[in-house]
């Protein structure tokens, strides 16, 4: 289990107060200054030796991503924060938003500094009203302080952090939306490239983070590159706020080594699974948007991007939604296919129209009211979807079907087979 | 809905001196010529100000400070959810119901509110106190099922507890926000299995180790 000295989310649970005098007891900004005097290349190869791979669901190399911003632009460059968490299963940007906000702030600074960026949107969404409310005292604190502004920390450097609160869609986590959305347009995402590295906000060179990504930065940078990789396991170094929801005795979230077993995970963290582990059906492991894994998978299968993706899941956010034997597995993913028809951005006919038909037909699927071959149908229609749209939410939708056709097919028989029978009954 | 079927609504809408303060320090947020950026903050702010939903005439006149065609306002207040486009009641009582919330009984939270109030999901009280909505995932998930109701969470609900949610705002009061089973934020129920010292100094104690 990760050493409690390791953890950097220490106020992840609220015990003590968010502001900045609480803050900087924890360690936050304490010799930021002598961070920034590294240099904006020292700080995005640490990052880069310290292997942190972007928390928001994709893990793309965190220090890569920032190697991609032009080095010398004149006008304005951006760092914007993707803090409009809403994938289902996921709630660690949260913890960080309302009990750490400073780790946050602090983040912005130096990744802004290591980009060229010359100012910062906090994109929050809009349900997050407390959490937000806290970000922005932060805020307010670290420009009372000095500590972002002009000269900020007595760097020399000049910069900006301004908070941004969305207002109910989904799709605005998806950074070219979230882009569009700070543009006071509708969330919807637009075709690459050109990236956000060239032309992003406003058409400037900007960088979209996950929270957790950013968060991180200030502690991996003084605690050295080292300490992080050391964690974890190669290629998948470091901590990782865990979201444990579902059916286990005490849903939490907690911060763990990367590639911790995910039954040791929920056992020791979580209370185990209701009823035990073996009334374990099967886990969501990183988020709605990854395939459902069965039970036999989860028995041994590892915490992190590479071990998840080796048998056919995904890390994504760690959001480990767990379902014991109760659970309705075919309503389980029939309410996540209405929630990607619900929050499909209208944009690209496969994902508008697809989403649509995924739900309708698993919506029969829960009743067994289908044919058989209508399995291999639904199937086709994820197939039609995925890969063919601007972003990823039509892969998304599609994924987690194609997850309960490839593990539950026999459950998906077996009730179209009992629909017929009560027909035939009647 | 779209904005086109909004209710009439005021024939005119506008900030109040204090928000059209606010929507001044708003807009200056973003750079010069970027002043569409205010848009959502300020639906925002003008739909706190007109009793939590935004007739046509709110729209018009966020349009006309920000130098925009009135069209694009109504297609970013149809697009988020957030934004209502018809009034609701008094509270907005906003039931998650995605499959982390599903799992952990949120139809029984939904069901708690029919007995209660009377209504179902869409549906506001004859006397305009409540209305009732089911929304997608709050991103709350370890604190499942829960209720966004007037900016505040209401986490860790079962039927009992959302119909005593429900009874203290019938009565006036401010319910306790958050977890309503006595758990801390989101840490396990029962105590930390992490943050030992942090919790055993701020006076938390932490799970019992077998």
């Amino acid at each position: 289990m990760l050493r409690d000295e390791d953890r950097i989310y220490t106020n992840l649970y609220g015990f003590e107060d968010f502001r900045l005098d609480a803050a900087r007891k924890r360690g936050d900004w304490d010799g930021t200054k002598d961070i920034l005097a590294r240099g904006r290349d020292t700080i995005i190869e640490q990052m880069k030796e310290s292997g942190m791979r972007g928390r928001g669901g994709a893990g793309f190399s965190t220090g890569l991503k920032w190697s991609f911003m032009p080095k010398k632009v004149d006008g304005p460059v951006y760092l914007v924060i993707n803090a409009d968490e809403g994938e289902p299963g996921t709630c660690k940007d949260r913890e960080i938003l309302r009990h750490d906000p400073h780790k946050l702030i602090e983040g912005c600074l130096i990744a802004g500094f290591a980009i060229g960026a010359t100012a910062c949107y906090i994109y929050i969404r809009g349900e997050f009203y407390h959490e937000a409310s806290n970000v922005q005292v932060a805020i307010d604190e670290a420009y009372a302080s000095g500590l972002i502004g002009k000269n900020a920390c007595g760097s020399g450097y000049d910069y900006d952090v301004y908070l941004h609160k969305g207002a109910g869609a989904y799709i605005c986590g998806e950074e070219t939306a979230l882009i569009e959305s700070i543009e006071g347009k509708k969330g919807q995402p637009r075709n690459k490239p050109p990236f956000p590295a060239n032309a992003g906000l406003y058409s400037r060179p900007t960088t979209v983070n996950n929270v957790e990504s950013i968060a991180g930065v200030p502690t991996i940078l003084r605690r050295g590159p080292a300490w992080f990789a050391g964690l974890g396991r190669p290629k998948n170094a470091g901590t990782k706020l865990f979201c444990i929801s579902g059916h286990v005795n005490k849903p939490c979230n907690v911060e763990e080594e990367m590639g911790i077993p995910l039954k040791e995970l929920i056992e020791r963290h979580a209370g185990g699974v209701r009823g035990g582990w073996d009334n374990l059906l099967a886990i969501i492991p990183g988020g709605s948007s990854v395939p459902v894994m069965p039970k036999s998978v989860c028995d041994t299968v590892l915490m992190d991007f590479d071990s998840l993706r080796e048998v056919g899941s995904g890390l994504g956010t760690a959001a480990v939604i767990v379902m014991d034997k109760s659970t309705d597995i075919v309503k389980a993913i029939a309410r996540l296919s209405k929630f990607y028809m619900h929050e499909s951005c209208g944009q690209c006919t496969p994902c508008r129209e697809g989403t649509g038909w995924l739900a309708r037909v698993m919506d029969r699927m829960v009743r067994g009211q289908a044919r058989l071959d209508e399995i291999d149908m639904l199937y086709d229609v994820t197939k039609q979807i995925e890969g063919r749209t601007i972003c990823a939410l039509g892969d998304a939708a599609a994924w987690p079907v194609q997850g309960l056709i490839r593990h539950f097919r026999p459950e998906m028989e077996a009730r179209i087979a009992a629909y017929r029978q009560s027909i035939a009954a009647e | 809905m779209s904005a086109s079927e909004t209710p009439a609504g005021p024939a005119t809408f506008e900030f109040t001196a204090d928000n059209l303060a606010l929507a001044q320090r708003i807009i200056a947020k973003y750079p010069e010529g970027r002043q569409a950026s205010a848009v959502m903050p300020l639906l925002d702010l003008a739909q706190r100000q007109h009793d939590n939903w935004l007739p046509r005439a709110a729209m018009d006149y966020v349009a006309g400070m920000l130098g925009m065609a009135p069209i694009r306002v109504y297609e970013v207040a149809s697009f988020y959810t957030m934004y209502n486009l018809k009034p609701v009641g008094k509270h907005f009582v906003q039931v998650c119901t995605t499959t982390p919330c599903w799992l952990r009984g949120s139809d029984e939270v939904l069901a708690a509110c029919k007995r209660k109030l009377g209504i179902g999901p869409g549906e506001t009280t004859a006397d305009g106190q409540f209305t009732v909505v089911e929304v997608e995932c709050a991103g709350a998930c370890v604190n499942a099922p829960v209720i966004s109701l007037d900016d505040v969470y209401y986490e860790d609900l079962d039927g009992p507890s959302t119909e005593a949610l429900l009874d203290t705002l019938i009565r006036g009061e401010k319910p306790k926000p958050g977890p309503q089973n006595g758990r801390i934020n989101s840490a396990p129920i029962g105590g930390p299995t992490t943050l030992i010292e942090m919790a055993q100094r701020n006076g938390v104690k932490p799970a019992s180790q077998e």
